[in-house]
């Protein structure tokens, strides 16, 4: 019990004496935590809110049947409701309404309210006052119904007009009533189905089909079944398909972020351990009396652990309070996307979600009980009676061990590599990271111990005491090694992800924007295109040399995964080349006759989730019918995570027979400013204000502003990771330096003076982080290759070139080593405040 | 007069809107010769029209029960300009009902849809009206069938005519108000000989019976000051048969009455507001919406004075959810001295609630 109540004491003292150092092993815990659990946050509220999107809009339905993005013919709607299993079909037309003003599109479902009774009796609308609304009813082609979300969104008020933009055409929808039964968050609006249908332009399409089944109809059964009668790229699904969708939508974004903030945990155990294994090593001789005292070993280790428990409790409790703000913050003011662009339409707010609680909080428990077991181990295995003695230090850091297991740790990293992904994620590639990083930081003592004790010794004084020191304790030297090699190492890999990355995606730009002007029917949305007529506008309008004109659609090829897109786009058959930036082999171009299939161009991502190789033959849905195309080559897109195809814009055109297209690119007259065709295309396409018209420049950098914006997180990670690299040297050099008084005593004694310690201190810390950085730089590239070649085409469907990002790389660099040599030399400066005499005495 | 009516409340009778291409309604006018079958038919230029089937069952045991299999069809006011499948140029509805002492309150269903795709159709040519599986239909030889599968029951009856048919009002222009535009086209189909089966929880029983149909078509609103109105059709047991209706306003005065009683010889005579009076002799409270109905009447029709009885005093019929009416609609024997002289169906409408026209 005294023992206990001595420890106690000792303990209490470490934490006041030593303040700082525990903080920033709480700090590191509580980041890792907060980061992850706000990212926890708000991608379940988001994909919450969006399954419950998905669940209301298919209400009560066994099975929905739906296409592609154009719809299907609206035939197919008596020829199911006609089944004998069907109970009720009700049909239903969805939009993706561009509203002139506002960067997202409103969605507008239009239902057949006797139908939706049964089926989806959230999506009634409920009229407002006959008074308010002059008498409209729910059938008229101008009434439209707001969830609340959507009025609050769009600041209206039963009985306002709302401009939607169809065409080039803007036409105003009356708000004529509620939505009152949509979900808290979700933007939607409702309107009769013939209305939708006539006012958007919709004639004889609808997306869905929502069916009810006859009580005892077994769904699976009748799904198969009416596969056969459905037409090509329309299939039924359950609505336990349809949230795995939405749920697929973003879920490899959403893994790879709460693996950044397992990084981040990482790095706080990280932090957790150096400054844990210092503080036990300057109390080498304490532990060792309390030893003496009668602590058992058992006890000992528990104290430590205590400690580290401390730190962990302390570390998740902050993380998760900052963790929750953070999440609510960046949903009240950004909203859930992430920077990824998912989750468009709905507006969440954040829930606390206990079991999520309970896991973070954990797990900085967890990362900080780890940091502690090792040193509390190391020191519960010291023989008291040896600690008890000055110098023994050394000792805890000096043993060697075999390299077999970091070894081994490395070699599984390598072939993990080359194992697929698992359910779809890059699981694979994730672990034979941390096997890279846990595996380096173990060979890290030996590494040191390599490379300094074959260091020349320099004549210069400061120098020669330097080495010496380092050639002599290469162990100590090590957990500040690892610190650096751990943070230098995850931000290196970062960096150049993140840079190849953005230099590929710039380059794809390049080659993806061949024309000097670029023109959209509206930035948002479905309902926005130029007619034919628009077109034939377009191509005479003074200044403008020529232009292509792009459709883009959305079509599906696996009813279980997000839709593709489709792009119709004028291709020159004999140099597909000089529009797509293709990746391998591109097939020769056709001859063109009608029993030949047609050529189409996967992206990466189309060719990966849908099986889809250069020279395959499938039946593509197109409108009301299918069509056999073949691959004719692969090109790289990083726009469109879900896939894309590539179709001749004549091809599609008579396929089809769809003149509308939603973008042009165009070549100007020689000696045509861009602003000047900017105003002749308003002027003659009689819209000044609504069209979205750039020059290549401008989408360029719109697109890289959006790219930085995706990787916030990724940016806020690495200088994290440089934060904790620094304070892992300062912590390391901090406690060594006051390890070290007795030493600098006698140096002293012998007459180096302070400013040669001071001296060598620096310069042991510059070489000690040179050598770190560069075992990093290396580590991290490593990394990288793995993000780049592994992680990255696994998860999101699309490779990249490696570009290293020198600059960046070499002033982190050249700062880390700087810092690392400063805070040396500052801690030196705190060890030598004791009088070199009372340093010594103490050997005694 | 049927109750349907007010449904036109919620769908049809808004102000005149502004359309690129309104609805023309054609008006109704007196000395039109109906023609059938086309006049069996749906007319489907008027803004509404109603088939109303309504009779007394005994099953095999000889309980009694009441039904009811109503198609209403409406032309609402929207604009005739669009071109989508969907566009709801005529809606129909339906409901379906069953009077059982035994079960205490009405067994009830009910379907709409906007006609078209096949699904939803009222033909013009006879009487052939659908919304997905319930049908009502006329066969060349004057035999109606009608099929309802609802939720609680299922009806599955044949209608035998053993009469001529009876134009209502002046040679079926029947007038609803003091102005002559207040006005339907309306004849009856009495003693309907009834067979068929009931299927309820399952089990299919067999039953026959007596029923009586109307066929109503207009264009009218009633007069501004009307609340509701009562409605009487009875298929007496000599063969005589009588309707019966007045129009009340809010202080439950009459606004308007007529008849029709036709004798068992077949002899027709038209009954105007003076010679119809309806005398409440016991009310019944709604547990539900609180609701007094007159559920027990004294009819006078002429020189005949008939008791109304309800065969149950709960046939409250709350379509809140779908047409929003509440009203009273149910099986009535007619007594003369305390002895049963026929029996028919009693509605009562507009006193949950006024209704707004």
């Amino acid at each position: 019990m005294q023992t206990t109540a001595l420890a106690f004491t000792f303990l209490l003292g470490e934490f006041r004496a030593h303040g700082k150092r525990v903080a920033i092993g709480v700090i590191a815990i509580a980041i890792g935590v907060a980061m992850g659990y706000a990212v926890h946050l708000i991608n379940y509220a988001a994909s919450s809110e969006f399954s419950q999107a998905v669940r209301s809009l298919m209400g009560n339905a066994d099975l929905t049947v739906r296409g592609t993005r154009i719809g299907f013919n609206e035939q197919a709607y008596p020829l199911l409701a006609r089944l004998p299993e069907v109970a009720v079909a009700s049909p239903v037309v969805e939009i993706d309404a561009h509203i002139p003003q506002q960067s997202e599109a409103l969605k507008i479902i239009g239902i057949d309210y006797f139908r939706a009774q049964t089926v989806q009796p959230n999506m009634l609308g409920h009229l407002a006052d006959e008074n308010m609304n002059e008498g409209l009813d729910a059938f008229h082609p101008n009434a439209l119904f707001l969830s609340p979300a959507a009025l609050t969104w769009l600041k209206l008020k039963l009985g306002d007009t709302l401009a939607v933009q169809v065409g080039l055409e803007i036409r105003q929808l009356h708000i004529a009533g509620t939505v009152p039964a949509a979900g808290a968050g979700q933007r939607i609006g409702v309107m009769d189905i013939a209305a939708a249908q006539w006012r958007f332009d919709r004639l004889g399409l609808v997306q869905r089909i929502d069916l009810k089944l006859r009580p005892g109809v077994d769904i699976a059964a009748f799904q198969s079944k009416i596969d056969s009668i459905l037409p090509t790229g329309v299939a039924a699904v359950t609505p336990a398909d349809g949230e795995r969708r939405a749920a697929n939508l973003s879920r490899a974004y959403r893994v790879n972020l709460n693996v950044l903030a397992l990084v981040a945990l990482f790095t706080g155990a990280f932090l957790v351990f150096s400054t844990q294994v210092l503080s036990v090593v300057r109390r080498r001789s304490q532990l060792a009396l309390l030893r003496v005292l009668g602590l058992t070993r058992a006890s000992l280790i528990r104290w430590i652990l205590a400690e580290g428990t401390l730190i962990g409790v302390l570390g998740s409790i902050s993380g998760l309070l900052l963790g929750y703000a953070v999440a609510a913050a960046v949903l009240d003011y950004s909203g859930a996307d992430l920077g990824g662009g998912y989750f468009s339409g709905v507006r969440p707010t954040v829930h606390f979600d206990i079991w999520a609680t309970v896991i973070f909080f954990a797990l900085g428990l967890g990362a900080a009980l780890l940091g502690s077991l090792v040193p509390a181990l190391e020191t519960a295995r010291a023989q008291p009676s040896r600690a008890l003695k000055a110098g023994d230090e050394e000792n805890a850091l000096r043993r060697l061990r075999s390299p077999l297991p970091a070894l081994v740790l490395i070699a599984s990293a390598g072939a993990l590599c080359f194992v697929g992904p698992v359910n779809e994620l890059p699981i694979p590639g994730y672990i034979a990271i941390a096997l890279l990083l846990i595996g380096s930081i173990a060979l890290m003592p030996r590494l040191a111990y390599a490379v300094f004790s074959h260091f020349p010794t320099p004549t210069h004084s400061a120098s020669y005491l330097a080495v010496t020191q380092l050639k002599g304790a290469s162990g100590r030297a090590s957990i500040g090694l690892s610190g650096i090699l751990a943070s230098f190492s995850l931000m290196a890999a970062m960096a150049i992800m993140v840079t190849s990355f953005r230099v590929s995606v710039d380059e794809w730009l390049g080659n993806m924007l061949p024309a000097e002007l670029y023109m959209r029917a509206a930035p948002s949305g479905d309902t926005a295109y130029f007619s034919a007529q628009d077109q034939l506008i377009i191509l005479s309008t003074p200044g403008i040399a020529r232009a292509e004109f792009l459709r883009s659609t959305h079509i599906s090829l696996d009813p279980l995964r997000p839709a593709i897109t489709l792009i119709a786009r004028p291709i020159d058959p004999a140099n597909p080349a000089a529009r797509l930036p293709f990746i391998g082999a591109v097939l020769p171009s056709q001859p063109l006759s009608s029993t030949q299939p047609i050529t189409v161009w996967a992206s990466e991502a189309a060719a990966d989730l849908h099986g889809l190789v250069v020279g395959k033959q499938f039946m593509l849905p197109l409108g009301a019918h299918s069509q056999s195309v073949i691959v004719g080559g692969i090109w790289r897109d990083y726009a469109r995570q879900h896939g894309a195809l590539v179709i001749n814009l004549a091809d599609y055109r008579r396929l089809t027979g769809d003149e509308r297209v939603t973008e042009a690119g165009m070549w100007l007259q020689a000696g045509t400013i861009p602003a000047q065709a900017v105003n002749n295309l308003r002027a003659s396409l009689h819209n000044n204000t609504r069209l979205d018209i750039a020059e290549p420049g401008e989408v360029r950098r719109l697109s890289l502003k959006i790219f930085d914006r995706s990787f916030t997180v990724t940016y806020l990670l690495e200088a994290v990771a440089i934060i904790v690299g620094l304070f892992g040297i300062a912590a390391s050099f901090g406690g060594q330096a006051l390890a070290r008084a007795r030493e600098f005593g006698m140096l002293r004694h012998i007459g180096v003076t302070r400013r040669q310690i001071g001296l060598m201190l620096a310069i042991e810390g510059a070489l000690l982080t040179t050598l770190g950085v560069l075992a990093g730089l290396l580590l991290g590239w490593v990394i990288a290759l793995i993000l780049i070649h592994v992680v990255n085409p696994q998860s999101f469907h699309w490779t990249m070139n490696t570009h290293m990002p020198w600059v960046l790389l070499s002033s982190v660099a050249a700062t880390l080593i700087f810092a690392a040599a400063i805070t040396a030399w500052l801690s030196g400066r705190s060890a030598m405040s004791v009088q070199a005499i009372r340093a010594v005495r103490d050997d005694w | 007069m049927k109750k349907l009516f007010f449904l036109l409340n919620v769908l049809a009778l808004l102000p005149a809107m502004v359309w690129a291409a309104p609805p023309l309604y054609p008006a109704v006018k007196p000395n039109t010769a109906l023609v059938f079958p086309r006049d069996h038919g749906a007319h489907l230029e008027h803004r509404t029209e109603w088939w109303y089937v309504t009779g007394w069952l005994e099953t095999l045991d000889g309980k009694q029960l009441g039904f009811q299999v109503t198609f209403f069809r409406t032309r609402p006011n929207i604009d005739q300009a669009n071109p989508s499948q969907f566009s709801p140029k005529q809606l129909l509805f339906a409901h379906a009902a069953i009077s059982d002492p035994a079960q205490g309150s009405l067994l009830h269903d009910q379907r709409g849809a906007r006609s078209g795709f096949d699904l939803a159709q009222a033909s013009e040519a006879d009487t052939d009206v659908r919304i997905d599986q319930w049908t009502l239909q006329r066969e060349p030889t004057g035999r109606y069938t009608t099929h309802i599968q609802a939720r609680e029951f299922e009806l599955q009856l044949s209608l035998q005519l053993t009469q001529a048919l009876l134009l209502q009002g002046d040679h079926g222009y029947s007038r609803k108000g003091k102005n002559l535009s207040q006005a339907s086209y309306y004849y009856s189909q009495p003693q309907l000989a009834v067979s068929g089966t009931i299927t309820r929880a399952g089990k299919k029983i067999t039953v026959r019976g007596t029923a009586w149909l109307d066929h109503e078509w207009s264009t009218s609103v009633l007069a501004q000051e009307a609340v509701g109105w009562d409605w009487v059709g009875l298929n007496l047991d000599n063969g005589s048969t009588l309707m019966a209706f007045r129009i009340r306003d809010a202080a439950g005065q009459t606004l308007w009455a007529s008849g029709t009683l036709r004798d068992t010889q077949g002899r027709v005579r038209a009954l105007s507001s003076q010679h119809i009076t309806f005398t409440p002799t016991r009310h019944w409270r709604s547990p539900r919406t609180a609701t007094n109905y007159p559920v027990a009447m004294q009819v006078q029709a002429g020189d005949l004075q008939l008791q109304l009885e309800p065969l149950m005093e709960d046939q409250e019929l709350d379509s809140r959810l779908s047409t929003g009416a509440v009203y009273w609609e149910g099986a009535v024997t007619a007594l003369q001295n305390g002895q049963r002289v026929g029996r028919g169906y009693l509605e009562l409408t507009g006193y949950f609630k006024p209704l707004k026209f």
